[in-house]
């Protein structure tokens, strides 16, 4: 392949891409995503490609393994094109049937989503209800490229705004497209690119350079690794524009080494930038020079930070530092940084492309676009989102998630990760917009939503945020650090069942000194969580304290594990698969748990047969004496 | 000492020996040998001309290092917001049982080095752990050692 | 010439050098801002925050670490305040447990005197082993940055972090030098080593677990 030197040349190599395809020919794509790979689409694949071989198919119906498509709980996923007939929970097996219905045009019924409610087959990927309420404008590519093909990413007009950007605009131009779309920033804070870019430009110092946060180290957010993993291209494009506006000749990529597909894939994509020449010297004869390095992160929530981050790029501990200068002005080696998140950069060629008035016609008044949420959880449709800003928690949760399965209760949706709260059902018809949400306690964050119901203890949940921060804290400044071990201290007592009353003043008091002088925004947001579920759910925290009880039946030195005697049929499956001999009984005699020997491991309650249903959770009340010896009544059919 | 240096003078030199480039040195040197003895420290620090205390705040600053020889297994857990809302505390504990170590330990005979993760991204097929590179969910609590069979 | 930037602190209308920090400034017109991590030959860390000052800017007011908050023009600083003195006040209570060993001296002393913070408060929730150390780091950054001997160093994360010696290196250069022992707030360094054995001090005992 040789470089591609000229605008000219880039738009001649696009049509001859898209001449030699033929959009009616056949083919079968295979969603390959982290997510789906794990569940076997490893092994779809190769018996796909088993079958076409070995039918002799192999010239006539194409095989593409693509990005991540979203619906990740119903994986793995087919989509045939030209039909777009969407084959969901696709298993080996199920190679030769797919082949045999492309080859005869024939739709294979069995393998289609069905409504749960009107069991209603739907084809298409896109009438989906998981599907259909979304706007996939970033993150809908994904489903058309092979992310190591760069001819995918042309032949969807890869690089054409990039082309548009060098050819057409001057930096400033391009600046001022960015400012007017009035985008804010991904990756949690919101902050206007156009405006941080803008910073950068005009700061003192050269050279200048852009940076991309792939750290992603919320935990429940996946977005990026999969917008890393199944288009990076887009990430880089987006990218090398940014680069070109600010001024900026070399760029970084921080990307967390937990995330080995998006590493692979990222540098497979750069290297291929560089043959076709969209990175090097003289980008397609612009005269624009411009390189990216890749730096992988080793495991440390707090190296996302903006400071952190330069810190880690320069090879030392990721750890913050007091930025009471921006990035943009002293960054990477004290020299103007623009650090902005993977979704930003790819949002990046569409407004370029198709202007920034389209981009602000998407959204609402202060958050324009789109955004990509990770809605996970207690859930039904667990799966990668993307929606305009502006639509309700609500529908998110239920139009699009399906809601919470199994007939619970919802109970509140956690975003912003650790610097975020928990957001209870009174506020479900907030819209997703970085004012609202922050204006109930709360923040968009990176696009993390975790859905909750009546099993999740919210005491346990703000312990587990704490414990979290404690052990991703750099440990440099004392409020944090020592902070953190007080607030972890006390939640521990109180979910054990040894939390005073006064402690929760305590929580508040640290609490607010963290918030204060914390050297960063880690230890300033830490307390979040815990400031919000003891506003919106203190009625937990005092059924932990008063009443040693916890109305979600979690934390473990609350409950008691109890077989109801009347609901018991002696089946045994509990008793030999209790790992400390706890549960006694025999067959035809009811099993009861000698609670001495109970670890509260949980075993015995997942393995109970759904229809006894025998085993429960009791929390706060005496757990009634056991009744050894006593004979099984068999309930009538 | 001969095989320690020539090890590192190879990946310094990939990465033309550019003291920005730590972190992904010992990255490359740790997959390489599993884990980073004390020697191979003081060899990365004399080579890139980085002084031994910045070496170690690194190799201890983040969680991927291991400064201690791993097992031949490692077996980690999930404890992202998603797979905690799941119940992977159950798992966690439950692995701990089985296995007889807490998270950063490696078992006596060497077979298993267990580990909590903050997030491996497949939260929709959480409570999720990984063994090698094997991911295994969603699971309960009575599959955990069905799992561990695979592994004897 | 220099370029004089005008702030008022605590009521006093100052001129500052731009690129000075309101610490330094606030030095200038005789107000002392107390300091656990500042030495003046180090750069600025910003780890213990008892330098925080409320900053007002635009009719907004923000809490920020004097030590490292460049001058701005117009802004008006408060070094004391009831926000101020129960973030200082706090940070001592906080850090109190991790002293517990050796006691509460010299500088932790005066601020929990000057600012009524009971030492105890904290002393339940603090589930592990005093160690008799802050983290500031002014050790760390005098050896690296004044001395450059870079014998002791920093390891671990967050409530694991620690001060440690590097044997190796320290036996060539700490018999002679020892001027770490000087900055130590709390008097660690000069009661656990003498510059040539470091007892439950080194990076051994760090990786070992014994710390």
């Amino acid at each position: 392949m040789s470089r591609i030197n000229s605008f000219a040349e880039l738009e001649k190599l696009r049509q001859e891409i898209k001449g030699k395809r033929d959009p009616n020919k056949p083919c079968i794509t295979l969603c390959s995503g982290t997510a789906c790979h794990t569940s076997a689409s490893e092994s779809v694949n190769e018996a796909l490609e088993r079958e076409l071989d070995r039918q002799g198919l192999k010239g006539e119906i194409g095989l593409r393994r693509t990005g991540c498509h979203g619906f990740c709980e119903k994986g793995p996923l087919v989509v045939i094109y030209p039909e777009e007939a969407c084959y969901i929970n696709v298993q080996p097996e199920d190679a030769a049937e797919i082949v045999q219905g492309v080859k005869e045009k024939k739709i294979i019924e069995r393998l289609l989503y069905s409504d749960p409610v009107t069991g209603e087959k739907i084809v298409h990927e896109s009438e989906i209800p998981f599907y259909k309420n979304q706007h996939r404008l970033v993150f809908g590519p994904n489903r058309w490229i092979d992310p190591k093909s760069i001819e995918d990413y042309l032949y969807i007009d890869g690089y054409s705004a990039l082309a548009k950007a060098l050819s057409q605009m001057t930096p400033a131009q391009v600046l001022e497209e960015i400012k007017k779309a009035n985008l804010r920033g991904r990756g949690g804070g919101g902050f206007p690119a156009g405006r941080k870019w803008e910073e950068t430009k005009n700061a003192p110092g050269e050279p200048k350079y852009v940076v991309v946060n792939c750290d992603e180290g919320d935990p429940g957010a996946y977005m990026d690794r999969s917008l890393m993993e199944g288009n990076p291209h887009s990430v880089i494009e987006g990218l090398i524009i940014g680069a070109y506006a600010i001024g900026a000749h070399k760029g970084f990529v921080y990307v967390r080494q937990e995330y080995p597909l998006a590493v692979e894939n990222l540098y497979i994509a750069l290297k291929q930038a560089e043959e076709y020449g969209f990175l090097g010297e003289n980008i397609l004869g612009s005269g624009f020079d411009f390189r990216v390095k890749v730096h992988r992160g080793a495991g440390a929530f707090v190296s996302g930070e903006s400071s952190a981050l330069m810190t880690a790029i320069e090879g030392k501990a990721g750890e913050p530092r007091m930025k009471y200068i921006h990035m943009s002005q002293r960054g990477y080696k004290e020299k103007p940084s623009c650090l902005n998140n993977v979704e930003t950069w790819a949002t990046v060629p569409f407004i370029i492309n198709k202007g920034s008035d389209w981009f602000n016609s998407i959204g609402t008044e202060g958050s324009k676009g789109t955004k990509i949420f990770s809605l996970v959880g207690k859930v039904n449709n667990t799966g990668l989102v993307e929606v305009p800003m502006g639509m309700t928690l609500r529908q998110i949760i239920y139009d699009i998630g399906g809601g919470i399965p199994k007939g619970r209760k919802f109970k509140g949706v956690q975003t912003g990760g650790p610097s975020g709260g928990i957001i209870p059902e009174r506020y479900l018809d907030t819209p997703v917009d970085f004012d609202e949400l922050a204006k109930i306690g709360s923040m968009m964050g990176s696009g993390g939503m975790i859905v909750m119901d009546e099993d999740t203890c919210m005491v346990d949940m703000a312990r587990y945020f704490i414990n979290f921060c404690c052990e991703e804290s750099c440990g440099k400044c004392i409020p944090c650090r020592e902070g953190l071990r007080v607030l972890s201290g006390i939640l521990t007592d109180i979910c054990e069942g040894e939390g005073k009353e006064e402690e929760l003043q305590t929580l508040e008091r640290v609490a607010e000194v963290m918030k204060d002088a914390s050297l960063c925004a880690l230890g300033a947001t830490a307390a979040n969580p815990v400031l919000t579920t003891l506003k919106y759910f203190r009625d937990e925290y005092e059924a932990h304290i008063k009443d040693k009880r916890c109305p979600a039946k979690v934390c473990k030195n609350l409950i008691n594990y109890y077989i109801d005697p009347e609901e018991c049929e002696a089946c045994m499956i509990c008793l030999r698969n209790c790992p400390t001999g706890a549960i006694q009984g025999g067959k035809n005699l009811v099993h009861w748990i000698e609670q001495d020997k109970c670890i509260k491991c949980g075993i015995c309650y997942q393995v109970c047969p759904e229809r006894f249903s025998a085993v429960e959770k009791l929390s706060g009340e005496p757990v009634p004496a056991p009744m050894p010896g006593r004979e099984v009544v068999r309930k009538k059919e | 000492m001969i095989g320690i240096s020539g090890i590192v003078s190879k990946i310094v030199d990939k990465y033309q020996e550019d003291r920005d480039m730590l972190i992904q040195i010992l990255l490359d040197v740790q997959s390489g040998l599993g884990w980073l003895p004390k020697e191979v420290l003081t060899e990365i620090g004399k080579q890139l001309g980085v002084p031994l205390t910045r070496v170690y705040q690194v190799a201890t600053y983040y969680k991927a290092f291991s400064l201690a020889p791993r097992g031949r297994h490692l077996v980690r857990v999930c404890m992202g917001t998603a797979c905690q809302v799941r119940g992977s505390p159950l798992i966690r504990d439950r692995l701990q049982q089985l296995l007889g170590i807490e998270p950063g330990e490696t078992s006596p005979d060497m077979k298993f080095s267990f580990e909590t993760v903050n997030c491996l991204g497949c939260c929709a097929k959480g409570p999720v752990i990984t063994v090698d590179d094997a991911y295994y969910g969603p699971l309960g609590v009575s599959d955990v050692d069905k799992v561990l069979e695979k592994y004897g | 010439m220099e370029k004089l930037v005008s702030l008022e602190i605590d009521g006093k209308k100052v001129k500052a050098r731009e690129g000075m920090t309101v610490l330094e400034a606030a030095k200038e017109v005789g107000i002392e801002i107390p300091t656990l991590c500042y030495h003046e030959k180090l750069e600025p860390y910003g780890a213990c925050r008892i330098c925080c000052v409320e900053v007002e800017k635009g009719g907004r007011t923000q809490v920020v670490a004097s030590c490292g908050y460049p001058v701005e023009e117009g802004v008006k600083v408060k070094t004391r305040s009831k926000r101020i003195d129960q973030i200082r006040k706090t940070i001592i209570e906080l850090i109190a447990p991790s002293l517990s060993d050796g006691g509460v001296v010299g500088k932790v002393r005066e601020l929990a005197d000057e600012y009524g913070a009971d030492t105890s408060m904290f002393m339940s929730s603090f589930k592990a082993t005093p160690t008799r150390c802050i983290l500031c780091g002014q050790c760390v950054r005098y050896c690296s940055e004044v001395v450059a001997a870079n014998a002791i160093g920093f390891v671990g994360r967050g409530v694991e972090r620690r001060v440690v010696f590097l044997p190796e290196r320290a036996s060539r250069f700490c018999p002679t030098c020892r001027e770490c022992y000087d900055v130590c707030p709390t008097g660690k360094i000069a009661a656990e080593t003498d510059g040539s054995i470091f007892p439950e001090f080194s990076i051994d005992d760090f990786l070992s677990g014994r710390m």
